[in-house]
């Protein structure tokens, strides 16, 4: 399996990138280090053996948990305050994100699955459109819908939703039927 | 024409807004603003097999400064709807509009941000066509039910009056 074989050449040659490995259904799922994303990016498609020369997809993940019971705390409605969020932590604040690469190898005909943890405020992730064209607009979509921001994007602007627009859709603390007024309509004359 | 023979030496008395209305009916042209999947039900009303030119609307304009009737035909989100009235407004008058499918008509199924629950928060609608998607002959429907509009109320004030409102399969045979 060409993926267990990366996940032994990304142990060689970096130190201490690799903090997780997750197999489900022997699908490989590799936790790196944020920082150096762009490095084993850039390994893992030009290694001669490995070639994963090509991104099929970058996602975003939001892992925050309402909390549970919220109106025993005596907030009736929102189940993500902040300050009700850190005293019965589920997910630390600084690991609330999580933005994850699916590459493909066309040599060997094989996945791997890459995430790194992004924090909620002021963390950025280094940007792979230097090493796959192809994840230009998957990073836009990933901003626009999370709000992470990537470091050395060409063009990071929102993709999907209007450029005056000032939330984040697929947080899972922003309401389902949008913020009233965030999103103006043409006027019925 | 064949007119000649059939009524011989005689002759029509008529007002002469009632001929214009009767021509006006008969010769709508619609604006296809196909947003999403209802569009693919939209061209078979046109298509032969529906075949919308019996009603005199084959002639599909893509440019709504020849249209008189928009038929919206999909989900409209909130980025979009600001295209959809700006087309609508490069319409001469009179015009029409036919909410085509519920996400148009109400959002449907799709309650969330980004969808506008129903077009006529921001143009008046004439006809509302229910169904996911509805069929080409509920569409015609409404084409019809326009039709009548039009020959009972002209094109004058037909913004003053009620919308209809089409969710049973229509009774047509095809
Ligand atoms: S009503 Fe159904 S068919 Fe029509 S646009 Fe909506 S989802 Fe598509």
């Amino acid at each position: 399996m060409i993926a267990q074989r990366a996940v032994e050449k990304l142990r060689e040659q970096f130190n201490d990138v690799v903090h997780e490995v997750i197999e489900f259904r022997e699908q490989l799922l590799v936790r790196i280090e944020t920082s150096s994303i762009r490095e084993v990016c850039q390994f893992l498609r030009d290694d001669e053996e490995l070639k994963f020369d090509m991104a099929i997809d970058v996602l975003g993940a939001d892992r925050l948990v309402p909390v549970d019971n919220p109106t025993m705390h005596g907030y009736v409605n929102d189940p993500f305050d902040r300050e009700l969020r850190s005293k019965q932590e589920h997910i630390p604040a600084d690991e609330r994100f999580e933005v994850i690469y699916v590459l493909y190898s066309n040599m060997n005909n094989e996945y791997i699955r890459l995430k790194v943890r992004v924090a909620e405020e002021g963390q950025r992730v280094p940007s792979v459109v230097a090493v796959w064209k192809s994840a230009d607009c998957a990073e836009r979509e990933v901003y626009d819908m999370f709000g992470i921001e990537f470091e050395g994007h060409p063009d990071l602007r929102r993709i999907y939703m209007p450029e005056y627009f000032e939330h984040y859709p697929l947080r899972k603390d922003f309401p389902l039927m949008g913020i009233p007024g965030s999103l103006p309509l043409p006027d019925k004359q | 024409m064949g007119l000649e023979k059939a009524m011989g030496d005689s002759f029509v008395i008529t007002k002469l807004n009632e001929a214009i209305r009767w021509c006006q009916k008969n010769s709508i042209w619609p604006q296809p603003m196909g947003i999403s999947c209802c569009a693919i039900e939209m061209m078979a009303f046109a298509s032969p097999r529906f075949d919308v030119s019996r009603f005199g609307s084959e002639v599909f304009r893509f440019s709504p400064r020849q249209a008189d009737l928009m038929i919206v035909a999909g989900t409209t989100t909130y980025k979009m709807a600001h295209v959809v009235r700006k087309i609508y407004d490069q319409m001469p008058d009179p015009k029409w509009v036919i909410a085509m499918g519920v996400c148009t008509s109400s959002g449907g199924m799709y309650r969330t941000y980004s969808v506008v629950q129903g077009i006529d928060q921001f143009i008046p609608v004439d006809v509302y066509v229910g169904g996911c998607p509805p069929r080409p002959d509920n569409l015609i429907n409404a084409l019809m039910m326009i039709q009548k509009k039009i020959q009972q109320q002209g094109s004058q004030e037909h913004h003053q009056a009620q919308p209809i409102y089409i969710d049973q399969p229509a009774n047509i045979s095809v």
